[in-house]
């Protein structure tokens, strides 16, 4: 299954629906063009919904990085939602998931920003 | 019960080999064991030559996939074989053959008694194993790369590295009845 993304403005939080698999290729690229647009547009409050992402590899994994840091470098933040159990654990083993902002309820992610 | 499983991991890789890579060869003794007990059965071996493409990465991912599943491994570990696989052809294709059309990856999955070795190898330079950053550290952690290497070595019990100046060959092993912790690189 290909990635698809969708957004969506939620009191100016940007939700980016992902569904899909996030890997070397097709998916990271569509993963960093939506972050990118997303930045140069001056949405900068962006939620990466990942309930319907079934798969990640390495790749995906250094695309989350530099979505994550790219952001930040922006001024802005970027959160983690919904994680399936998968993807929960690539997160924990690799140490990422004391990096991101991870949240499984979208109001109290949207909440969250400043 | 395991014996129709790798009865069945036989039928399905000859059956479907045409159509999903180019099988270098399917050992006759295992084609004449897959009618013989569970006993007889304890080596097979399949392998592929693949191009250095990111369509060989999805490919030996669904065959590491299938292989895994035929052989009776559970759902999570069928899913850390798979990701090893990936992994180990991500290597193989963009920094061992460097996409290089002239360059091809071999894929080759080998069942001997009750474990899975699969070996990847490629036509690069060979890997620079000194080069290798822990992505645990916390200088590493936002590194967009390098973490190939680590998730293999947490998803399979053994991982050895072999460079050399015509390649690199990966050896992967999964035990059947292992423990899918500590994962360990056996020598390099």
């Amino acid at each position: 299954m290909t990635m698809k993304v969708s957004t969506r403005q939620v009191d100016g939080v940007t939700i980016v629906d992902c569904s899909g698999r996030i890997t070397l290729g097709e998916g990271s690229v569509i993963l960093r063009d939506s972050v990118r647009d997303l930045l140069s547009k001056g949405n900068k409050k962006i939620v990466l919904n990942l309930a319907d992402v079934n798969y990640i590899d390495s790749s995906g994994i250094g695309e989350l990085v530099s979505a994550f840091t790219t952001t930040k470098n922006q001024g802005g933040e970027l959160k983690l939602l919904n994680l399936t159990k998968k993807v929960n654990d690539l997160l924990q083993i690799t140490k990422l998931y004391t990096v991101f902002d991870v949240k499984d309820d979208e109001a109290a992610a949207v909440k969250s920003f400043k | 019960m395991f014996d129709r499983q790798t009865t069945a991991f036989a039928g399905n890789l000859i059956r479907r080999a045409p159509k999903d890579g180019f099988p270098a060869f399917w050992p006759f003794q295992a084609v004449y064991f897959v009618h013989t007990s569970f006993m007889a059965m304890t080596e097979q071996r399949v392998s592929y030559t693949l191009d250095s493409s990111l369509e060989t990465i999805d490919s030996a991912e669904e065959k590491a996939t299938r292989v895994a599943t035929e052989l009776g491994f559970g759902d999570d570990e069928v899913m850390q074989i798979s990701m090893a696989v990936r992994e180990g052809a991500v290597n193989a294709v963009l920094h061992g053959n460097a996409y290089a059309p002239d360059k091809k990856v071999t894929l080759a999955f080998e069942r001997i008694g009750e474990e899975l070795i699969i070996t990847i190898r490629d036509q690069g330079k060979g890997m620079d194993l000194s080069k290798i950053p822990n992505p645990l550290a916390p200088e590493n952690l936002l590194k967009t790369s390098g973490r190939g290497i680590f998730l293999m070595r947490s998803f399979m019990d053994v991982v050895e590295i072999r460079p050399s100046s015509t390649g690199t060959e990966l050896k992967l092993i999964k035990r059947v009845h292992g423990s899918t912790e500590g994962g360990k690189e056996a020598s390099q």
